[in-house]
C-alpha cells in the first residue's frame, strides 16, 4: 500500500495520523521518499517546540538532495522518533512506521482539511 | 532524449531514468546506497555509453595531440598506455577532461565526457593539422565493470577476453576481438571499461549480470568518484577555471618547449584558488554544492558534496583560496548553519580504504 487510506496527508507530502489520544503522528510519504532517493540524514525538531501550520521543521537529506519537512498543523512537537535519526534507511524501507514527530495540535485542529490518500494521489501524480 | 544502446536493458531492469547531458540514464536501479557498496565490495557495472570514443587516426596524430592537449601523449611509449588530461582553450579553460589511449603511432583512442562531446569535436577539428583524422566512434558502446572483483567476474562472463586482458597493468587497454578492453575507471577501485560494438551491448551486460557483477547508476557513480576524490566535468571544473585551480596540475606538462592551447595563459597566471577535500567534522547534515566555505585565508565554495557511503560521513571537493593546507578547519554554511570541517587532500577512500583521519 503506497498511500494508506487510514492516514491524512499534504500537499508537501507530509503524512499525518491522528493518535487516540487527539496528538499528530508526522511522517513522510512512500512517495516523497521514492523521488528522494535513499536518506542518509535526519534533523528533527526539539520536543516542546511550537510550530505554526506550514512551519519548516525538520530536515530529510537523501543521497541526492535536502527536503524540508512541514508541520500539517499548528501546534507543540511532544516526541520525536531519535532512533530513525541513527537509522536513516528505515524511513526507505517503511516510511509509515518511521515517523519524525509527534504533535499535540492546538486548539481547533481540524483533520478534515488535510487531504485524503486520493486527493493526495491526485495532487502528487 | 537520447538512449544508449542498453536504454532497453535499464528499463528492464526498473531502473529509476534522469535526463543527464540530453541522454536518459539510469540514476539507480533501486538503491544507490546498495550500488554503492558493491563496487566497493565486490564489483558493479555502469552503463557509460553517452561518452563518446573519438579514434585520432594518420601519422599526424600524435603531433596533433601534443598541441591540444595539456598532459603530453609524448610521454606515451608503451602501445595501450593510458593518460589522463584537460583539453584546455587558449585563455587555460577547461574545455573537458578526457583519457587518451596510446594504441599505435598512427592511432590514438580519445574517450570524452557526453556533455562535452560535440563541443570538444568542433574545437578538435579546428585545431587539426593535415595527416590527423577525427574518426567519432558511436557505433561503440562502454560499460565500466568496477569492484574488487571486477576482473574475475568479467573473466567469468566473458571468457574471450581473457588472453588480452589478464596481464593489463593499471592504465592500460587493449584491443580484444571487437571489444576494447581497458584497466581503468572512475571508482577509485580496481576494474575494466569494455567497448564493445553497440549491437553487443545488451549481450554482454546480460552476461555480466549473470556472473553478478550489479548494475549501478549514475547515482552511485557520482558518490564512488567523489569518494575517489576525482572531478566531475561541468561541476568541479568549466572553463571558468584552469586545471591549476581544480586540483589537476600533476596532469599539465608544462616543462620544455611542447606548446599546447592553453600553455601561455596558463605560464602567465599564478593560481589563486585550488581545489581540495573537506570532511564534515561532526554528523549535523550534509556538504552539498554552492555552499559557501570560509576559511582563514578568505571565501571559498564547494563544487561537489555529498554523504560518503563508506564513510559514514558527508566529504566535499571545493575551490578554496590557494595556500588552505590539510588539516586546516574551515565552516561551511550548511541550510543557514555554520558547520566545522577539515581540509584534507583527497581521495577519500581508494580500493575500499578509507584515507581520511578518524574523527
Amino acid at each position: 500500500m503506497k498511500h494508506p487510506g487510514n492516514l491524512r496527508y499534504t500537499a508537501t507530502h507530509e503524512w499525518v495520523r491522528t493518535e487516540s489520544d487527539g496528538t499528530l503522528t508526522v511522517g513522510i510519504t512512500h512517495h516523497a521518499q521514492e523521488a528522494l532517493g535513499d536518506m542518509v540524514f535526519i534533523e528533527l525538531p526539539e520536543i516542546g517546540r511550537r510550530l505554526a501550520a506550514d512551519e519548516n521543521c525538520a530536515v530529510v537529506e537523501s543521497v541526492k538532495a535536502a527536503s524540508d519537512v512541514y508541520a500539517p498543523a499548528a501546534g507543540e512537537v511532544v516526541a520525536v522518533n531519535e532512533a530513525l535519526a541513527k537509522t536513516p534507511g528505515e524511513l526507505n524501507k517503511d516510511p509509515y512506521a518511521a515517523w519524525l514527530f509527534r504533535l499535540k495540535p492546538a486548539a481547533g485542529f481540524d483533520a478534515g482539511k488535510l487531504l485524503d490518500a486520493a486527493a493526495y494521489e491526485k495532487s502528487s501524480s | 532524449m537520447r538512449h544508449t544502446p542498453l536504454h532497453a536493458a535499464h528499463c528492464e531492469l526498473g531502473a529509476r531514468l534522469v535526463d543527464f547531458a540530453g541522454w536518459q540514464m539510469p540514476l539507480h536501479y533501486g538503491s544507490q546506497l546498495e550500488e554503492h557498496h558493491a563496487v566497493r565490495r565486490d564489483a558493479g557495472m555502469f552503463d557509460t555509453s553517452h561518452m563518446l570514443a573519438i579514434d585520432v587516426e594518420g601519422g599526424g596524430a600524435r603531433d596533433f595531440l601534443r598541441r591540444a592537449l595539456a598532459n603530453d601523449v609524448g610521454r606515451l611509449e608503451q602501445p595501450g598506455k593510458a593518460l589522463y588530461s584537460c583539453l584546455l582553450n587558449e585563455a587555460g579553460g577547461v574545455l573537458d577532461d578526457l583519457i587518451v589511449y596510446f594504441l599505435r603511432e598512427d592511432l590514438y583512442r580519445v574517450i570524452v565526457n557526453a556533455g562535452t562531446a560535440d563541443k570538444d569535436l568542433r574545437w578538435l577539428e579546428g585545431l587539426r593539422a593535415t595527416g590527423a583524422a577525427l574518426r567519432a566512434r558511436r557505433d561503440l558502446a562502454m560499460i565500466a565493470v568496477q569492484g574488487p572483483n571486477a576482473r574475475d567476474k568479467t573473466w567469468q562472463a566473458l571468457p574471450q577476453l581473457k588472453a588480452a586482458s589478464a596481464s593489463l597493468g593499471t592504465f592500460f587497454g587493449a584491443q580484444a576481438g571487437e571489444a576494447f578492453v581497458a584497466r581503468t575507471g572512475y571508482t577509485g577501485e580496481d576494474g575494466f571499461e569494455l567497448l564493445v560494438p553497440a549491437a553487443q551491448a545488451i549481450a554482454t551486460w546480460k552476461r555480466l549480470a549473470s556472473a553478478g557483477v550489479r548494475p549501478c547508476g549514475l547515482g552511485a557513480r557520482d558518490t564512488l568518484r567523489l569518494e575517489a576524490g576525482m572531478n566531475l566535468y561541468g561541476q568541479d571544473m568549466d572553463e571558468s577555471v584552469t586545471p591549476l585551480e581544480s586540483g589537476l596540475g600533476w596532469t599539465v606538462a608544462l616543462e620544455g618547449a611542447r606548446d599546447f592551447s592553453g600553455k601561455a595563459a596558463l605560464l602567465a597566471r599564478r593560481a589563486v584558488r585550488e581545489l581540495t577535500g573537506l570532511v564534515l567534522a561532526g554528523g549535523a547534515g550534509v556538504l552539498r554544492s554552492h555552499q559557501k566555505v570560509r576559511t582563514a585565508l578568505g571565501d571559498g565554495e564547494i563544487t561537489s558534496g555529498g554523504f560518503s557511503p563508506t564513510l559514514g560521513r558527508s566529504i566535499a571537493l571545493a575551490r578554496l583560496p590557494a595556500g588552505c593546507a590539510p588539516g586546516s578547519p574551515v565552516q561551511v554554511d550548511v541550510r543557514g548553519k555554520a558547520l566545522e570541517a577539515l581540509v584534507v587532500k583527497p581521495p577519500f577512500v581508494r580500493r575500499g580504504r578509507s584515507l581520511v583521519p578518524e574523527n
